[in-house]
């Protein structure tokens, strides 16, 4: 922003921005010179990407596929950023991403994780994420599109517009829908301000592809498709633990048992929503573990409080002798 | 004659980096921002017409600078401003105002006396510009 050809005395510092990096030990913006070796792993420390990068990998549990296609974008903004300063431009790579996966899966988590990361490498000045449904960009008569889609994406202007189940933009079997204005605009927006704006859709796979089949347009301004894997029993046994400890709780050993073997068993039913379920059962089990508490009548002490026992999950419904049949909502 | 209203009137004209850093800062301050134009550069003319609504809930100056960009392609040769609106309790009023874009020719002002009774003189300013009708008016004056 403060280029070289601005006059002294203009280039003041702006606010909520960071100030451009420098003194010794920074990398400044001067330009290297034509034989200059550079250490990647260094600068790139210096840039602190690679801290947002371990916390993604630290964070997340399994999504290899996720992982690897963000480290790969992590690496292409950085060797972009290198090139630049040995003077070779190249235009900014488009952004735009689509996560397909069974929901669950964490594909709104790597959407906000995303938008930090960008901001991170630089390539978002934000790094905020706004969340659209249909509701949020299609209007309800005519006229009434064009300025709701148009706010929501000036909103999302320099962060993430995170477009959650994108295929009920547009119906085909109404041609009186205001959908299909909607995506023209987002197109149009997407292909004019993809400096400044990145759009991530996210929705079920098979959902997603008849969504690209009827919008050929989308599918090919969109460069990243990355396709979210269903997590496995051992991940979940993770995640589980991830989230049981961030609510201050601890699973005796026991009841670690007995969450796997619910697992196992809730997966095969209908309706298993991963992560989601995951959490909807720990919340149960709260529950229980509360119950049993106030039940007892004993005296209780911080370590019960916080010890979630094998009869708080083995209680589930799940665990029931008819539960063959499917449940008739969970 | 280059008029002076608003800030940075003074300064030489703003580029479009500079713009968005002071659209930024009035983001920052959570000030609503609109972008404004009009063909009377009358400076008791205060009423500018609008482009669009006033933006809220906009985390980034991306967004007004292109209302800006789209104003100025509408309307080159047009006077543009942006404003920014500080709603906070106990300010309420325009926090921040200043010129984008201007005509490339800018005719200025005739000064008029007119002689009153007493021999009093009275003075108003006469824009060269507002002689032709509205919608026309820098079209010629750049002829």
């Amino acid at each position: 922003m403060t280029g070289a050809a601005t006059p002294p005395g203009f280039a003041m510092p702006l606010p909520g921005r960071p100030s451009p990096p420098e003194g010794p030990g920074q990398p400044g913006e001067e330009p290297f010179a034509d034989d200059a070796l550079v250490d990647l792993t260094a600068w790139q420390q210096q840039l602190a990407i690679s801290d947002s990068l371990d916390r993604l990998n630290a964070e997340l549990v399994g999504l290899a596929p996720v992982k690897t296609r963000v480290t790969e974008i992590a690496a292409l903004l950085l060797v972009d950023r290198l090139r630049s300063r040995f003077g070779l431009t190249s235009s900014r790579p488009t952004l735009h991403m689509c996560f397909t996966g069974s929901p669950g899966t964490g594909k709104t988590t790597v959407a906000t994780r995303m938008a930090e990361m960008l901001k991170g490498l630089g390539y978002l000045r934000r790094g905020h994420l706004v969340s659209a449904t249909r509701d949020d960009l299609v209007g309800e008569y005519v006229g009434h599109t064009a300025p709701k889609t148009k706010g929501v994406l000036k909103r999302a202007m320099g962060g993430v517009l995170f477009i959650d189940e994108a295929y009920y933009l547009y119906r085909a079997d109404s041609e009186r829908d205001y959908g299909q204005e909607a995506i023209e605009i987002l197109l149009q927006v997407m292909e004019a301000e993809r400096d400044d704006l990145v759009v991530i859709l996210a929705g079920y796979r098979d959902r997603m592809d008849a969504f690209f089949a009827s919008n050929p347009g989308m599918a090919s301004r969109i460069a990243h498709h990355i396709d979210f894997p269903d997590f496995t029993v051992d991940e979940l046994v993770q995640i589980a633990e991830l989230m049981v400890a961030q609510e201050h709780h601890r699973l005796s050993p026991a009841a670690h048992q007995a969450f796997r073997e619910y697992l196992e068993r809730r997966m095969a039913q209908p309706r298993f929503a991963n992560a989601r379920s995951v959490r909807n059962a720990i919340d149960r089990m709260r529950l229980r573990q509360a119950n049993r508490l106030v039940a007892s009548g004993a005296l209780v002490g911080k370590d019960d409080l916080i010890r979630l026992e094998a009869d708080d999950i083995r209680l589930s419904r799940v665990f029931a002798p008819d539960a063959a049949r499917p449940p008739a909502a969970r | 004659m280059r008029i002076t209203q608003g800030t940075f009137s003074y300064l030489p004209d703003l580029t479009d980096p500079e713009i968005a850093a002071q659209l930024q800062y009035a983001v920052d301050q959570g000030w609503a921002v609109a972008v404004e134009f009009t063909d009377d550069p009358h400076p008791r003319n205060n009423l500018w017409e609008m482009w669009g609504l006033p933006m809220f809930d906009t985390a980034d100056a991306a967004a007004h600078l292109a209302e800006v960009r789209a104003c100025r392609d509408a309307y080159p040769d047009r006077y543009v401003r942006v404003s920014a609106y500080d709603a906070s309790y106990g300010r309420q009023t325009t926090a921040l105002s200043f010129i984008v874009h201007r005509p490339p020719v800018e005719p200025g002002f005739r000064l008029e006396r007119q002689e009153a009774s007493d021999r009093r003189i009275r003075y108003t300013l006469y824009s060269y510009a507002t002689g032709h009708p509205h919608g026309q008016r820098y079209e010629q004056a750049a002829e």
